[in-house]
């Protein structure tokens, strides 16, 4: 029998991990991941979790660590946070071109400086480069059930790639909601024990982690994009069986809300898309035809989904919880792309927000959408929310 | 959408009494969100907490910007500001040695909470205490699924004292004057 339980983001992802029977824990504590880790320090210990628990002494090791496990044929997790991510950076390439599938739950949080513990997007965009799959999720009940199928998806025989699961610091790992546990026999029957070939094992030896020279390594190149395309359509075939046996559906790698008739449409990744939904409401009562479009997924994009949602729309708008300094939003360059190869010639906005923690309310979201309409300024890059008037 | 917040010193226990008040609604039937106010943690420095409860499922995570109901642990952070932050019909319940008739307005209610929670809890604790405050005033919230998240939340012992406590509030509570 599933449970229901008023937990946080944190324990509800500590909880899908171990229904996932991860073998091997690595990890290193940072906020605001630390409870993850906790929790699953605590079910080691209690011994409700048969799993290792390694402390290791950074997170550069505790990623090294766990793509020992992943060799050696094991279901391997950690987690990580910020300036973690950042220093376990080197090792993500290792592991995504090694085709380690490895999960990882990453808490959003500001990198340095300013120094901010609180949450936004820039920490796991700037790592888009680095051959993982990104995920992001909404809320609490998103998060346990993504943590389980990350397993279903990186280790999909037409993937096997690591899967970075991306929660909003505090906004979401912090705050405590309502979740539905599924019970551990649903999930062993979802998600068995995994079995690959691709180990280190004495009797079926494979070259593993290898060196390839000019001649080969684009073509290995290749492979690793195409395999990372794979998870596309592999999240959506999970999706579907995985809301057999739970009831919950999350869609595919995109997912749009009243965009059939939308003009004008904004877009934004995890927990804000709530709070987009809502501001459409809103809006549509005042006769405005406004749509959201949440993206669950940066790597591999999604950019048909994107395309065909918006190729109505008289303009759309990007949220990011980011900027690339001198530029622009990271998801709004990589909407920008997808729609320009689609030949969907339309006005895009982009609306830097909630950055380092900052709170952002549905008044904050329905001047965005107000600003798309009016189409009042030549700046398609502008800073919503500010506390002081931008006149430099 | 039913909107709280909770003002408190770092160790006063806000955060905690929110997620109760939260997990009691849930209990009830309906959706809630519980979060602290993401500000520096250490002890005595003042934090907010948040409890939202609804109907429907809660997609707006921003803090609370005007309040059903504002609830004060430690009265040194009362501000007749506060008042302003209260929705039309709003309560505001403050744990503090004054009455009611001190404040001088009528949407105040006040409990010498801290008294009660020395002799039952044997320290001046009044997270969940302070409930036996609102629990009188709200109309759906009952204390049988504030019981049942106290069982289902908190440590044992803390957990029966806190019943106590509660129960004695409801019954003796408000200081009218």
């Amino acid at each position: 029998m599933s449970q229901v339980r008023f937990i946080s983001g944190d324990e509800a992802f500590a909880l899908g991990v171990s229904l996932a029977r991860v073998q091997v824990i690595s990890a290193y504590p940072i906020t605001p991941q630390t409870i993850v880790v906790e929790r699953l320090a605590d079910m080691v210990e209690e011994g409700e979790l048969d799993s290792k628990f390694v402390h290791v002494e950074s997170e550069h090791s505790a990623m090294m660590t766990a793509m020992g496990v992943s060799a050696m044929g094991a279901r391997a997790f950690t987690a990580t946070s910020s300036q973690g991510l950042l220093y376990m950076a080197e090792c993500l390439g290792y592991v995504s071109g090694g085709r380690f599938p490895i999960v990882m739950m990453n808490a959003n949080r500001a990198t340095a400086l300013p120094w901010s513990i609180y949450g936004d997007h820039r920490d796991s965009l700037s790592q888009l480069d680095c051959g993982w799959i990104q995920i992001y999720v909404e809320d609490a009940q998103e998060a346990l059930d993504m943590a389980i199928q990350g397993y279903a998806l990186a280790e999909s025989e037409n993937i096997r790639l690591p899967v970075m699961v991306n929660l909003d610091g505090f906004v979401l790992t912090h705050t405590y909601e309502k979740v539905n546990i599924p019970d551990r026999e649903t999930i062993d029957a979802f998600l068995p024990k995994r079995n690959t070939w691709d180990k280190l094992d004495l009797d079926n030896p494979v070259s593993m982690a290898f060196t390839v020279g000019p001649e080969l390594n684009e073509e290995f190149n290749l492979l690793h994009h195409k395999a990372s395309i794979n998870a596309l359509g592999e999240l959506a075939r999970i999706d579907k069986e995985y809301a057999k046996i739970t009831g919950r559906s999350y869609g595919n790698a995109v997912k749009g809300y009243r965009t059939e008739d939308a003009e004008y449409v904004l877009i934004s990744l995890g927990s804000i898309s709530g709070l987009v939904r809502d501001a459409v409401d809103r809006l549509r009562k005042e006769g405005i035809k406004a749509g959201a479009i949440k993206i669950r997924m940066m790597r591999p994009f999604p950019k048909d989904e994107i395309a065909a949602l918006t190729k109505n729309v008289l303009a759309i708008g990007v949220i990011d919880k980011d900027i690339s300094f001198g530029y622009e939003g990271t998801v709004y360059t990589n909407v920008n792309s997808a729609l320009l190869q689609k030949k969907i010639y339309i006005p895009s906005y982009n609306f830097i927000g909630g950055i380092g923690g900052r709170d952002v309310s549905v008044d904050n979201i329905e001047s965005c959408f107000k600003e798309m309409i009016n189409a009042d300024t030549k700046e398609t890059v502008r800073f919503m929310g500010l506390e002081v008037i931008d006149d430099c | 959408m039913k909107e709280i917040t909770w003002y408190g010193r770092g160790g006063q226990g806000a955060f905690t009494a929110s997620r109760i008040l939260g997990a009691a609604a849930t209990i009830k039937g309906f959706n809630a969100l519980a979060f602290p106010s993401f500000g520096p943690e250490r002890r005595g420095a003042p934090i907010r907490a948040f409890t939202k409860i609804s109907e429907e499922k809660i997609s707006d995570r921003s803090i609370v910007k005007q309040n059903d109901y504002i609830i004060i642990l430690d009265d040194s952070l009362f501000d007749k500001e506060l008042l302003k932050k209260l929705k039309p019909g709003g309560r505001l319940f403050i744990n503090t040695v004054k009455n009611q008739k001190q404040f001088g307005d009528e949407r105040i209610i006040a409990g010498d909470i801290s008294s009660l929670a020395k002799k039952i809890l044997n320290r001046p604790i009044v997270n969940i205490g302070i409930l036996g405050l609102l629990l009188p005033v709200d109309d759906e919230i009952g204390i049988e699924e504030i019981y049942s998240a106290i069982d289902g939340y908190m440590p044992g012992k803390i957990a029966q004292k806190n019943k106590r406590l509660l129960e004695k509030v409801i019954e003796e509570g408000v200081t009218k004057e």
